[in-house]
């Protein structure tokens, strides 16, 4: 018989060794999955994970790498510390989309100024406000109204979709589209402008931002005292209120930054790769993030890892696409794969496995 | 193995185009595809994916196709590109609106790659445009729909209000109101291409506020199923949808791009490629009218196959005078026909539907 015995505390090892683990066996699956449409799996895997960071074309992979991984990161450092204190925040896709529009509407309001000392700065304030605003409403409402932020964040980013539409089609919309939908294109502005920093090498001031966002997040959990609030929160609500921590301000906190750093993220993508605000902006790096805080074990530098792995798989899986002829449905099926190991993996981590050689009745 | 090889080798000639003088070199010629939704759509993209298989078909081992499906329209799309641009494509084509920006900024970096981009207005040196007037089809079904209505009132799932869209529910409209002076039209707005739940949603609400005919502009074949579930009449949307004939489905438009897509590759083999703006309809053939089903009868049928007769030989444009814009200012006077210019920037709905187009 064997059984799962609970651990007394979860184990260290572990938590670190369950996404290496799960890498694998997203690899073996996926193999078997890429062998099984009758494609090499080896070759695939290999398109997958190495040909984007050392293949033949990786001097641009390596770039597209970066921008993928940015916005990914940046957001899932926010909603980690929201996570580790048991705040829900689901919504980040939806703040944003806001952070975008935001930032967005301030430059294309001073088209076509060129004071980019001004107008830049600017806009990287109004994208942070919007997405923190935007998060304030499910942060107030539970402050206030003990509302679940779960499903509040999650149901804004429909509200916020619905918004985005109506900006590409109304106020945002191009006067010199000829009627189309989307705003202007913001890399053609360049006081507006998120210009890659070196050119080519995908580095652009969103990246920048989620390395810093990096750094900044591991600082505060280890030597400040909002992040031992916040690990304490997470790990023992009661003790926290016994400690003094404030569980609204704690909320609203958390939602704050992690609404902002979104935010940050949707302007930083809209002024840079994007370009343009338009009906589809938004292609799910609010909800990617949430995997890669999860994959990342909600710790900085294991969140960045994360990000880049998480950037990987779409960038190899559409050269496995592109090149190989691997359906898309294959790819995502394979990325979904990864989250589930990880999940079924994890397991290990608060249980081990028991081999129970009394028969039972 | 031998592939990886094989695009190692035609990645490196087109590295090498200028030492060639802008000529793709003894190879096969590559063509790569850049698609919105899955191939396995049932419409707009499998369509295209038709045009692609079509290519291969027709040029056998002198072309070589690569494909991306899904692709989100935005930096996704210019990765997209870019990956197929230097992987050796020698003309890649982008088919959804939503590809322009990322289209134009590719085709810069690429000088020597030639790109085909759908239903978008900016060109380039090395980028044509390229569309299909699917308005001709919708004249066709509009007088369908207002002959075959018991209710009088037919239903329009609108994907995004741009000009295409807008023409499309205007040229369906005119015609069944001359079939069917009593006839009204609900359009829903859905802001998606491809999104089969929302689509049923859609198609569901139309039915029931009493249409008993459903036109569409988005890709799936949900509102076919919702369709023939309430007993209702639809339409088969850039595919032909034939799996729903010969009820609900009792025609359809079909998107024919495999000529287009044969002629411009043969035009990068010949070295006569050159950036143009191709508009083409039910005359050259990239508009197809599906088969007109039994459940039509016989007289309302001929009608329909005159009405697409005189359109594909030029006799009849579907925007003919006398009409006026929906706020009663005229817009054609008796016998003026549209031109080009207007319709392309179609943002008006004509006098008699109801509602307001988003924005």
């Amino acid at each position: 018989m064997i059984r799962l015995e609970r651990r007394p505390a979860p184990s260290r090892a572990w938590a670190w060794a369950t996404p290496l683990l799960a890498v694998l066996a997203t690899m073996v699956a996926g193999g078997l999955l890429f062998a099984f449409l009758g494609k090499d799996p080896l070759l695939v895997i290999r398109t997958i994970f190495w040909d984007p960071v050392l293949g033949e074309f990786a001097f641009y992979y390596r770039g597209q790498l970066l921008v993928k991984a940015g916005p990914l990161i940046l957001i899932a450092i926010g909603l980690s510390l929201g996570f580790r204190a048991g705040v829900w925040n689901i919504g980040a896709e939806g703040q944003y989309i806001m952070g975008a529009i935001c930032g967005a509407a301030v430059g294309l309001a001073f088209y076509p100024m060129e004071a980019r000392w001004l107008i830049f700065p600017m806009m990287v304030l109004a994208g942070g406000l919007g997405g923190f605003l935007w998060a304030m409403i499910p942060g107030i409402l539970r402050t206030r109204f003990n509302t679940n932020e779960i499903l509040v964040s999650l149901l804004l980013v429909y509200v916020a979709e619905q918004i985005l539409a109506w900006m590409a089609l109304g106020p945002l919309r191009s006067p010199d589209g000829a009627g189309f939908p989307g705003s202007r294109n913001l890399r053609h502005y360049d006081a507006a402008a998120n210009h890659e920093l070196i050119a080519g090498s995908g580095m652009h001031w969103g990246v920048v931002a989620a390395f810093v966002a990096v750094i900044l997040s591991h600082v505060l959990l280890t030597r400040h005292i909002l992040g031992f609030n916040i690990r304490l929160a997470g790990a023992s609500p009661r003790a926290a209120r016994f400690a003094g921590v404030s569980p609204g301000w704690l909320v609203l906190t958390c939602l704050g930054v992690s609404g902002a750093l979104a935010g940050l993220a949707g302007l930083f993508e809209v002024a840079g790769p994007a370009g343009q605000i338009n009906i589809d902006f938004n292609v799910g790096y609010g909800f990617t993030a949430i995997i890669v805080a999860f994959l990342g074990r909600l710790h900085p530098v294991g969140i960045m890892l994360a990000g880049f792995l998480m950037a990987l798989t779409y960038i190899g899986g559409e050269a496995a696409q592109a090149t190989l002829g691997v359906p898309a449905a294959a790819i995502q099926a394979f990325q979904g794969m990864l989250l589930f190991f990880l999940l079924a993996l994890d397991v290990m981590t608060n249980y081990r496995v028991r081999v129970d050689v009394r028969a039972r009745a | 193995m031998k592939k990886i090889v094989l695009l190692a080798a035609v990645a490196a000639m087109s590295m090498n185009l200028p030492a060639f003088g802008g000529s793709h070199g003894d190879g096969p010629v590559k063509a790569g595809f850049v698609y919105v939704g899955p191939i396995g759509d049932g419409g707009w993209t499998y369509e295209h994916h038709q045009g692609l298989l079509a290519v291969e078909e027709h040029f056998g081992d002198k072309v070589e196709t690569v494909y991306q499906e899904s692709v989100p329209e935005g930096a996704d799309a210019e990765r997209a590109m870019t990956q197929m641009a230097l992987q050796g494509a020698d003309i890649i084509f982008t088919t959804s609106f939503g590809y322009m920006d990322p289209t134009i900024s590719v085709a810069a970096k690429f000088p020597d790659v030639k790109f085909e981009h759908a239903t978008g207005y900016k060109r380039a040196d090395n980028v044509s445009t390229y569309s299909a007037r699917f308005y001709e089809g919708r004249a066709v079904q509009g007088h369908i729909a207002g002959k075959m209505t018991k209710t009088n009132k037919i239903g329009y799932i609108a994907s995004y209000p741009i000009p295409e869209v807008i023409r499309g529910i205007n040229s369906a409209y005119i015609h069944a109101r001359k079939a069917n002076p009593d006839v009204e039209m609900s359009v829903i707005w859905v802001y998606t291409w491809f999104d089969p739940p929302k689509e049923a949603d859609a198609a569901k609400a139309l039915i029931d506020n009493g249409v008993d005919v459903v036109l569409q502009h988005t890709d799936s074949t949900a509102p076919q199923a919702a369709a023939a579930e309430a007993g209702v009449i639809s339409f088969g949307q850039a595919s032909d949808m034939s799996e729903y004939a010969p009820l609900p489905r009792v025609s359809s438009i079909i998107d024919n791009w495999a000529p287009y897509y044969i002629a411009r590759v043969q035009a990068v083999m010949d070295g006569t490629w050159e950036s143009v703006d191709t508009w083409d309809g039910i005359g050259p053939g990239m508009v197809e009218i599906g088969e007109i089903t039994d459940a039509v009868p016989a007289d309302v049928k001929a009608e329909a196959e005159a009405l697409r007769d005189a359109i594909g030989s030029g006799e009849y444009h579907p925007f003919t005078g006398p009409l006026n814009k929906q706020d009663g200012s005229p817009w054609l006077a008796e016998g003026e026909t549209a031109d080009d210019g207007t319709l392309v920037g179609m943002n008006f709905y004509v006098e008699g539907i109801a509602g307001e187009i988003p924005n």
